[in-house]
C-alpha cells in the first residue's frame, strides 16, 4: 500500500558503489565518470545475471528431478501390468509382470554357478553382441510356494513368452499376490464352475459378500470386544484405584471390586455372544472357495474372503485398468496396513501425520509468537537479547534426534511418569505407563520444540515490519503498549505469524528421527483420534507416513516388493504437506487482505 | 554548552501593547538594530555558536487565553540538544503553525506535547508544559491518559489495518466503550468534523487502508477528534497528498477552528499562511519569532523572519 520512500532512496546508493570499482568510487569526479564509461563486463553486471539465473536453474533442476522421480514412480506402483507366461530353456514355467530390464555382462564366476546348458546359451548370447546380455526383472508372486516374489530371466534363456488370456492375477490377505489361473470355483467343497469365464462370473458373484462378512468379523473382533474388554479393564482399575485411595477391605474397594465381579460375568456372556457371531460368519466364509494353480500346475485352495482384488490381466480395457488402479489407490488411502505394512493402505499413517501435524502447529504458535512478542517489543535491546537471539537461531540447527532424545527424557521420563503418578495411579501400579511413554502429545511437543525457531523468528520479522507510524498512531489515541501490541502490532504481523507457521509445519511434517524416539509406532492398533470418548486420545502412539516409510524401506522383509511403496508413501507424504501448507497459504493471504499487508 | 546561558528569561518583561504593533523592532532583541543585516546575521551567527537568543513574541499572542504552556522546554536526543530553552502559550481555539527549516526541531517540539518522544530511549528533557493548567511532564503524570485528551495527525496517514468505523472509534474502544449508540454517534460526528462522512457512509466496514490517500488523511484526523480533544496535534499533515486532497485538509483545519485548538508544523509556508491564525517560526531548536500569522508574514520584527519567509535561506 505504501511504498517506504527509504528504501527508494536507498536502492541507488546501495547499487552504486557496488558496481562501482574502487578506483572509481566517488561517481560525481570526471575521473570517475571516464572509468565507468569504458566498462568492464563485469561492471555492465551481465555475468551476474546468468550467474544467478544458473544458480537458480540448478537448484530448481535438482527439485524437479526429485519430484519427478517421486511422482513417476508413485504414479504407476499401482497401474496393473499384463502378466507374461516365460517358458525358459531349463523348463521352468513362470507368470508375472515385468516390472524392469538392464543389460549386463556376465562373468565367468556367475556362470559357473548356472547349468551348463543355460552358462552355455548365455555366453553365446553375449558373444554375438557386445559382451552383455539384457535380462528382465520378472515380478513372478506366489511367495507360498515359490519363496520369492521376483526373478531375474535372462533374455537368451527365454524359449517361450506368451500373455495367456486367462491368466489371472490374485491380491491376498497374506502372502502377497497370486500368479495363476482359475481352475475352479467351489462351494461347500463342491466346484460349481470350471470353465474360466463361469469361475469369474461365480467369483463375481459370491466375492462382494464374503468380503462383507469379513469386513463385518472385523468389526466385531476388534470394535464389539475392545468395547467389551475395554469395560471389563475400567472395572478392574476401579478396583486397584479404590484399594489405593480407600484402602483394601474398605466399603468403596469392596463395591468395585462386586462390580468387576458383575462386569466379569457380562463380559463373559458378551464375549460368547460375540464369538458365536463371528464363528458363524466364518462358518459361512469357509463355504466359498477358489481353486488357483500356478504356472508350473501347483494348485492352490484361497477362500474367497482371504482375496481382495482378483482380474484376469490379459483382458482388461483401459478402463478396466483404470479402475483396477484407482480401486487400488483407494484402498491405499482408506485401509490398514497388512502383510508387514508392505501392502494394503496407509491410513493410520495418514491420520497419525495429519492429527501430529496440527497438534504441533497449536502447540507452537502460541508459544513462538508470545516469546517473539517479548523478544521483540519488551526486551531492551543489548547484548542479551542478541544472545539469546543467536541461541534462538542456533536452536534451529541441532539435529532433530538430540531434540527426540531431549522429548524422550523430559517429556515421557520426567513430565509423563509425573502426571501418571499423579491422574494414572492405578494403571502405573500394574505397569503400563499412560503418558509415561512415547504418544501423541509427547511427539507433538517435541516437533514443537524442534520448530520453535522458526516461529520465533519469522514472528519477530513480522513485528519488526509493522510500521512504527502504526504504533505511533495508536499511542497517540492513548492506548497502552499492551493495547497497541494487541490491536495493531499482533493482527498486522498475523500473516507473517502464518509464514512461520507455514515453515514449521513444513519442518515438522517431515521429520521422523524423533518421532521414534517419542511416539511413533511401526504399527498402532488405535488411531490418536477415534470415535471412543474423549475422542482424542494423546497419551496413544501412532503411524506417521515418515516413519512408515523408513520402516519400508528398510525394515520390510519383503524389500522389493515394498519398493514402490515407498515411493507411492513418499508421494503421498509430498502431497499431505502441500495440502497443509496451501491451506495455511490461502489462510495468510485472506488475513494479508483484510489487514491490507501487501507482503511480509 | 549553553546551559548555563539559556537560563536567561527569555520573554522576562511582557511588552506594553503599545510598542509592539507598530514598531517593527521587537521589544526584547538582544540585538539594538535589528533591521540591519549585519546584525540579522549576527543573531543566526550567535545561534550557531551555541549563544542563548532570546524569543520574539508578539503581544497579540499573549493576549490570547493559551491552551497549552510551554516552559523553558530543553531536550536531548542522547548529547546532542535539540530544543532550546522553548517557551510559548498556545492560544485556545485557534490554529499554530510551526514553521522553520529542517531539523529546526518543529516535530521534535509537537511530539514534545504529547509524550511521542518518550518512546525514545535517548530522549532527555528539562522544562515543563501545561495542558490547561496540568503539568505534563513529572513524576505523577499518567501519560496514557494525558495522550487521550489531544490528538494527532502524523506526516503520513497511518490508518489501522481495520474498518473505517473502527479506525474512527479506537480510542473509545481502548477506553473499553461497547455502548453501540455512543459508537456510532461519536464516529458520524468525528466523520462529519473530518469532511468525510458523505465519502464513507455508506463503506464504514470497509478496511480503512482501502480508501484513497486523502481520505486516509481525512480518517486519521477523524479518529484523532473523535475523543475531543483539548489540543489537536497536526505534523506535516499535507506533505504527502497531492494539491487536491492538500487543499480539502486545509479546508477542513478552517472548519476545526474554534473547536479545536490546533498545533500544526508545516514545510510549507503559503500553508502556514492560508491556514493558521498565528505562526512560530523555529530555527535551531529555538523559536526566533511568535506572532499573528499576519504580523508574520507581512511586517516580522526580525530580519531573519522575514529572510526565511521571502526564501533567502532556510
Amino acid at each position: 500500500m505504501s511504498s517506504e520512500t527509504p528504501s527508494v532512496v536507498a536502492a541507488p546508493a546501495l547499487a552504486a558503489p557496488a558496481l562501482a570499482p574502487p578506483a572509481t568510487r566517488a561517481p560525481s569526479s570526471d575521473r570517475g565518470r571516464r572509468g565507468r564509461i569504458g566498462g568492464t563486463v563485469l561492471s555492465s553486471g551481465e555475468p551476474m545475471v546468468w550467474l544467478t539465473g544458473g544458480a537458480l536453474t540448478i537448484a530448481l533442476a535438482m527439485i524437479v528431478c526429485l519430484l519427478a522421480l517421486i511422482v513417476s514412480r508413485g504414479l504407476t506402483t499401482f497401474w496393473p501390468a499384463k502378466l507374461v507366461q516365460i517358458r525358459t530353456a531349463g523348463g521352468q514355467m513362470l507368470l508375472g509382470e515385468v516390472t524392469g530390464r538392464e543389460r549386463y555382462t556376465p562373468d565367468s564366476q556367475m556362470l559357473a554357478e548356472r547349468p551348463p546348458a543355460d552358462a552355455e546359451r548365455i555366453r553365446a548370447a553375449a558373444a554375438a553382441g557386445d559382451g552383455t546380455v539384457e535380462r528382465r526383472w520378472l515380478r513372478t508372486g506366489n511367495f507360498d510356494v515359490a519363496a520369492t516374489h521376483f526373478q531375474w530371466i535372462d533374455e537368451p534363456l527365454i524359449v517361450e513368452e506368451t500373455q495367456p488370456e486367462w491368466a489371472c492375477l490374485v491380491e491376498r490377505r497374506s502372502w502377497g499376490r497370486f500368479h495363476g489361473f482359475a481352475r475352479s470355483m467351489l462351494v461347500d467343497g463342491e466346484p460349481v464352475a470350471t470353465e474360466p469365464a463361469a469361475v469369474w462370473r461365480a467369483f463375481d458373484e459370491h466375492h462382494a459378500a464374503a468380503r462383507d462378512r469379513l469386513r463385518k468379523r472385523t468389526r466385531l473382533a476388534k470394535h464389539d470386544l475392545g468395547a467389551v474388554s475395554r469395560r471389563k479393564n475400567d472395572a478392574r482399575l476401579d478396583v486397584i484405584r479404590a484399594r489405593l485411595s480407600d484402602g483394601a477391605g474398605s466399603p468403596a474397594h469392596a463395591a468395585a471390586q462386586a462390580e468387576l465381579a458383575r462386569e466379569e460375568v457380562w463380559e463373559t456372556a458378551e464375549n460368547a455372544r460375540v464369538a458365536a457371531e463371528i464363528d458363524a460368519l466364518d462358518k459361512e466364509n469357509a463355504r466359498y472357495q477358489l481353486l488357483l494353480a500356478t504356472a508350473d500346475g501347483q494348485e492352490k485352495l484361497v477362500p474367497l474372503a482371504e482375496i481382495v482384488r482378483a482380474y484376469s490381466a490379459n483382458r482388461l480395457s483401459w478402463f478396466d485398468r483404470l479402475g483396477v488402479y484407482l480401486s487400488r489407490w483407494g484402498e491405499f488411502l482408506s485401509d490398514e496396513p497388512r502383510e508387514a505394512n508392505s501392502e494394503g493402505g496407509v491410513f493410520p499413517a495418514i491420520w497419525g501425520t495429519v492429527a501430529m501435524t496440527l497438534f504441533m502447529s497449536l502447540a507452537v504458535v502460541p508459544f513462538g509468537v508470545l516469546a517473539a512478542l517479548y523478544l521483540r517489543e519488551y526486551a531492551r535491546p543489548g547484548l542479551p537479547v542478541s544472545v539469546l537471539r543467536i541461541a534462538v537461531n542456533n536452536l534451529a540447527g541441532v539435529p532433530s534426534i538430540v531434540f527426540g532424545v531431549f522429548g524422550l527424557g523430559f517429556f515421557c521420563y520426567v513430565v509423563g511418569v509425573r502426571v501418571d503418578q499423579l491422574l494414572f495411579p492405578a494403571e502405573l501400579s500394574e505397569h503400563t505407563p499412560t503418558f509415561g511413554t512415547g504418544g501423541l502429545l509427547w511427539a507433538s511437543l517435541t516437533l514443537a520444540l524442534l520448530t520453535l525457531p522458526v516461529v520465533i523468528v519469522t514472528t519477530e520479522e513480522a513485528l519488526a515490519a509493522v510500521p512504527g507510524s502504526m504504533r505511533e498512531g495508536s499511542y497517540a489515541c492513548g492506548a497502552s503498549k499492551w493495547q497497541t501490541i494487541w490491536r495493531i502490532v499482533l493482527p498486522r504481523a498475523l500473516p507473517g505469524v502464518m509464514t512461520g507457521v507455514i515453515l514449521a509445519m513444513a519442518r515438522g511434517a517431515g521429520e521422523v528421527a524423533p518421532l521414534m524416539l517419542v511416539g511413533a509406532m511401526k504399527s498402532a492398533s488405535e488411531l490418536p483420534i477415534d470415535g471412543a470418548f474423549p475422542f482424542v486420545h494423546p497419551q496413544r502412539s501412532f503411524m506417521h507416513l515418515g516413519f512408515h516409510l523408513y520402516d519400508l524401506g528398510f525394515h520390510s522383509q519383503n524389500s522389493e516388493a515394498a519398493r514402490p511403496m515407498v515411493f507411492t508413501t513418499a508421494l503421498l507424504l509430498i502431497a499431505i504437506v502441500a495440502v497443509l501448507n496451501v491451506t495455511a497459504v490461502r489462510l495468510r493471504s485472506r488475513l494479508r487482505k483484510r489487514f491490507g499487508v501487501e507482503s511480509v | 554548552m549553553s546551559l548555563g546561558q539559556s537560563v536567561d528569561k527569555p520573554r522576562a518583561a511582557p511588552a506594553s501593547p503599545s510598542e509592539a504593533h507598530p514598531q517593527p523592532s521587537p521589544p526584547l532583541a538582544l540585538a539594538p538594530h535589528p533591521r540591519s543585516a549585519p546584525l540579522a546575521s549576527g543573531r543566526l551567527a550567535s545561534i550557531a555558536l551555541g549563544q542563548a537568543v532570546a524569543s520574539v513574541i508578539h503581544d497579540s499572542v499573549t493576549r490570547e487565553d493559551a491552551v497549552l504552556h510551554i516552559e523553558h522546554f530543553r531536550l536531548w536526543y542522547g548529547e546532542k540538544q535539540a530544543l532550546f530553552d522553548i517557551s510559548m502559550p498556545i492560544p485556545r481555539g485557534r490554529v499554530t503553525a510551526l514553521i522553520g527549516p529542517s531539523g529546526c526541531g518543529k516535530s521534535t517540539l509537537l511530539r514534545s506535547v504529547n509524550r511521542l518522544n518518550d518512546l525514545i530511549d535517548t530522549v532527555r528533557i528539562e522544562g515543563q508544559m501545561r495542558l490547561n493548567g496540568d503539568p505534563t511532564y513529572g513524576p505523577g503524570v499518567d501519560v496514557i491518559e494525558l495522550r487521550k485528551r489531544m490528538g494527532m495527525v502524523f506526516q503520513k496517514s497511518n490508518p489501522f489495518p481495520m474498518s473505517v468505523y473502527e479506525n474512527v472509534v479506537y480510542s473509545l474502544r481502548i477506553d473499553g466503550e461497547r455502548n453501540r449508540r455512543v459508537l456510532d454517534e461519536v464516529c458520524e460526528r468525528s466523520l462529519r468534523g473530518a469532511a468525510l462522512w458523505d465519502e464513507v457512509k455508506d463503506r464504514l466496514h470497509e478496511s480503512g487502508l482501502s480508501l484513497s490517500g486523502g481520505q486516509q488523511q481525512r480518517l486519521c484526523i477523524a479518529r484523532a477528534i473523535a475523543a475531543e480533544p483539548e489540543v489537536l496535534l497536526m505534523d506535516e499533515p499535507c506533505s504527502a497528498l497531492d494539491p487536491i486532497a492538500t487543499g480539502k485538509i486545509e479546508d477542513l483545519i478552517q472548519e476545526l477552528r474554534g473547536t479545536y485548538s490546533v498545533l500544526i508544523v508545516t514545510h510549507n509556508m503559503q500553508q502556514a499562511s492560508r491556514a493558521s491564525d498565528y505562526t512560530a517560526f523555529m530555527y535551531m531548536g529555538r523559536v526566533l519569532e511568535y506572532g499573528a500569522t499576519s504580523d508574520l508574514y507581512t511586517k516580522p520584527h526580525l530580519q531573519e523572519t522575514e529572510d526565511y519567509i521571502t526564501g533567502r535561506f532556510g
